[in-house]
């Protein structure tokens, strides 16, 4: 990024010229150019037909002279959990005020209050679960509202932890009955539970018993014995190891190694109606995302969320969690580095795996078109392009095949992958 | 006076008696497990067991000597807790005063309101507040104003009951004589009904407030943000039973407070007869 100004000599670095001349574009875009249009035709030729007819940079510079956020103010709820780690830290680490915004993150007691809380706009944008924009636009669980993802929080960082007494049945055939918990219907960690337990021959819904109950609950749940384990985010795990009520059976990141969890998410009416907010949010995000990604700075990081207005855990067992040396409640000293890393890129793939999963086990009835309601949530583009801005390489695509537990996915045939299960609801 | 001093003695006794037990249930066992100590250090020894009763005096002593401290939004001392609850009670008790007191009037005064009415209030009177969280959530669109709306619902029935028996049951001479002396519907209600059935009143409001404090710890630990019930539940994740005692402890302290504000209240408007 420069540090000498932009072309246009008004802004302080190229990136934040750019940032502007984009908002413009592309409220251009939405003003002219239907949005059916618009997919087919691509963006690049639809501001080309634009520019033939329109003075753009004209317009652009008139626009560059006002573009300062529209409210520099912000609420922005989240969980306390390490998923949250680059919303969280941002605001002690100074990343919000470094884009000119003053955020107030605000701790959330579960997923139900953080989506009202959004939906009936007291937070302007939220940490969530990356399933629940999805579902949120489709009207799953929810009223219909049209709903973004603009980018993935972390990758891997979930297992599954057993309470102590179940030490010797490691093997899932033996959990016929066992009670489960998991933060949220809408979550990765309730597909990830239901597709590892399948893939071991339980049927989720009828051999085992899984229940959503809000992370900071599951380790009292635990040791009260009202469940048997979790598929959790963290700290939760490292906290069940920490206080000896349970120990960790696998971690996510064998199930599905970059599996992506939770995300930021805000609703499509900021997106649009507060475009330099919104872009100005973003950024924070995910340069603090790309601060989070360096392996070096993990325990300054744990250091900075742990106190009680964030976190609320004891500094070590965060740093367990982010630098992935960790105890792992058998008596040994697991090293597993990338135990929970980040990566904002929000693949249009990762959206398509989440929608199959929902329609394998009936939350999504009748036809989805899996790759309209990918690209309308998880917004690649302004992504892609802030993660340039601030030193990472987006990719070139927005779809990747990868595979889980072995089963290769082909997101371009999401059909044809939900009809290969044997163990489903739909 | 020699029978107060002798249940003040008793108090203290049994006071001392349970702290001495609770010290010696929760005294550390000695002799941790050594092994491996780079494992040690990463797992907690004893730390989330149950604390002594010097523990949770130490941070008892540490909350009351900062109690309004402000570590941004979600770290608050005890004292600044309580007040957005004690604010949220005394806003949804008022709001549900404001309604209950003049409609139990009128449906004390009218046999046919009183009928018209009564099976709602049966209906409603028995629906736990907390059931109305999701509903207030989604329909008012705000979590304080939905914390509100829940003390104002499960403070409302008993004023209503209370001010409407009260108003019933005013002495029919105390009416008669009104009537003899042509005092205006208005006058009879402020001079006559209102001094009668104050006891009757003030009794439903103590029993209100008393289900309020009660409900608006349980609502705060569900929609989070501000107050004790919040304080309660930010410990409860970090697992921390000393902080999560003293929070018990605080919010015994000033429901008790309340409940002795309005047993003055009642005894003010007391009269004999």
């Amino acid at each position: 990024m420069s540090r000498f100004g932009c072309n246009c000599g008004r802004h302080q670095s190229q990136g934040e010229h750019d940032v502007e001349a984009h908002a413009v574009e592309e409220a251009l875009l939405r003003a002219t150019v239907r949005r059916e249009l618009l997919s087919l035709i691509g963006r690049s030729a639809a501001l080309a037909a634009l520019a033939s007819v329109f003075p753009l940079s004209a317009a652009k510079e008139a626009f560059a002279q006002s573009a300062k956020p529209e409210k520099t103010r912000l609420k922005v709820g989240f969980i306390p959990i390490t998923c949250a780690t680059p919303i969280i830290m941002a605001q002690p680490m100074g990343f919000y005020a470094r884009h000119g915004l003053d955020v107030e993150v605000v701790k959330t007691a579960g997923w139900a209050v953080i989506r009202d809380k959004t939906l009936n706009k007291e937070y302007d944008a939220a940490h969530m679960l990356s399933p629940m924009p999805l579902a949120i636009t489709l009207g799953v669980g929810a009223n219909a509202v049209p709903y973004t993802m603009p980018a993935v929080e972390n990758i891997n960082g979930q297992a599954i932890t057993l309470a102590v007494k179940h030490k010797d049945k490691r093997d899932p055939k033996s959990w016929k009955g066992f009670k489960f918990a998991v933060p949220f219907d809408y979550s990765m960690h309730n597909y990830l539970l239901r597709y590892y337990v399948a893939e071991h021959g339980l049927d989720p819904d009828r051999d085992i018993q899984i229940r959503a109950v809000p992370p900071p609950e599951m380790v009292a749940n635990l040791r009260a014995d009202n469940i048997d384990g979790f598929l959790a985010p963290d700290p939760v795990n490292q906290r069940a190891v920490y206080d000896g009520v349970g120990f960790i059976h696998v971690l996510s990141k064998e199930i599905w190694d970059g599996h992506p969890c939770c995300a930021f998410a805000a609703s499509k009416e900021f997106v649009t109606t507060m475009p330099n907010t919104y872009q100005a949010l973003l950024k924070a995000i995910i340069d603090a995302t790309a601060y989070a990604r360096k392996v070096e700075n993990r325990k300054e990081i744990a250091a900075a969320i742990a106190p009680a207005n964030y976190l609320n855990q004891p500094v070590t067992v965060v740093e367990q969690v982010l630098t992935g040396t960790f105890a792992d409640g058998l008596g040994n000293v697991r090293k597993v580095p990338d135990r929970i890393d980040f990566d904002p890129f929000p693949w249009h793939s990762f959206a398509v795996w989440i929608l199959t999963q929902m329609k394998r086990w009936g939350q999504l009835k009748g036809d989805v078109d899996y790759q309209k309601v990918a690209r309308e949530v998880f917004l690649a583009t302004d992504a892609s392009r802030l993660m340039a801005e601030v030193g990472l390489t987006p990719p070139k695509s927005t779809y990747k095949s990868f595979s889980v537990m072995g089963r290769a996915f082909d997101p371009m045939k999401p059909k044809e992958y939900v009809d290969s299960f044997s163990i489903k609801r739909a | 006076m020699r029978q107060g001093l002798l249940a003040a003695v008793i108090s203290a006794l049994l006071m001392a008696l349970g702290v001495g037990v609770w010290h010696l249930a929760t005294l550390p066992k000695g002799g941790a497990a050594g092994g491996d100590s780079e494992y040690a250090k990463l797992v907690g020894a004893q730390k989330s067991a149950f604390p002594t009763p010097a523990d949770v005096g130490q941070k008892l002593a540490g909350h009351l000597r900062d109690p309004f401290y402000d570590r941004g939004p979600n770290d608050k001392g005890i004292g600044v807790q309580l007040a957005y609850s004690i604010g949220r009670v005394l806003l949804g008790f008022g709001l549900a005063g404001a309604l209950a007191v003049p409609l139990g009037f009128l449906i004390g005064m009218s046999p046919v309101v009183y009928r018209a009415l009564d099976p709602f209030i049966q209906v409603l009177k028995p629906i736990s507040p907390l059931a109305w969280m999701p509903l207030a959530l989604f329909t008012l669109k705000d979590s304080n104003v939905s914390a509100v709306f829940v003390i104002f619902v499960c403070s409302i029935w008993p004023m209503l009951i209370n001010t409407a028996f009260g108003v019933a049951s005013v002495r029919r001479d105390w009416l008669n004589v009104a009537r003899t002396l042509e005092v205006s519907p208005l006058r009879k209600a402020f001079a006559v009904v209102l001094p009668a059935a104050a006891p009757t009143i003030m009794t439903g409001m103590r029993i209100s407030i008393g289900i309020a404090w009660l409900v608006i710890v349980a609502a705060e630990m569900l929609v989070g943000g501000t107050g004790i019930g919040y304080f309660v539940w930010n410990e409860w994740n970090n697992l921390s039973i000393a902080n999560i005692l003293s929070g018990i402890l605080a919010i015994g302290l000033v429901g008790m407070l309340l409940d002795f504000l309005f047993a003055r209240l009642q005894k003010a408007v007391t009269y004999v007869e």
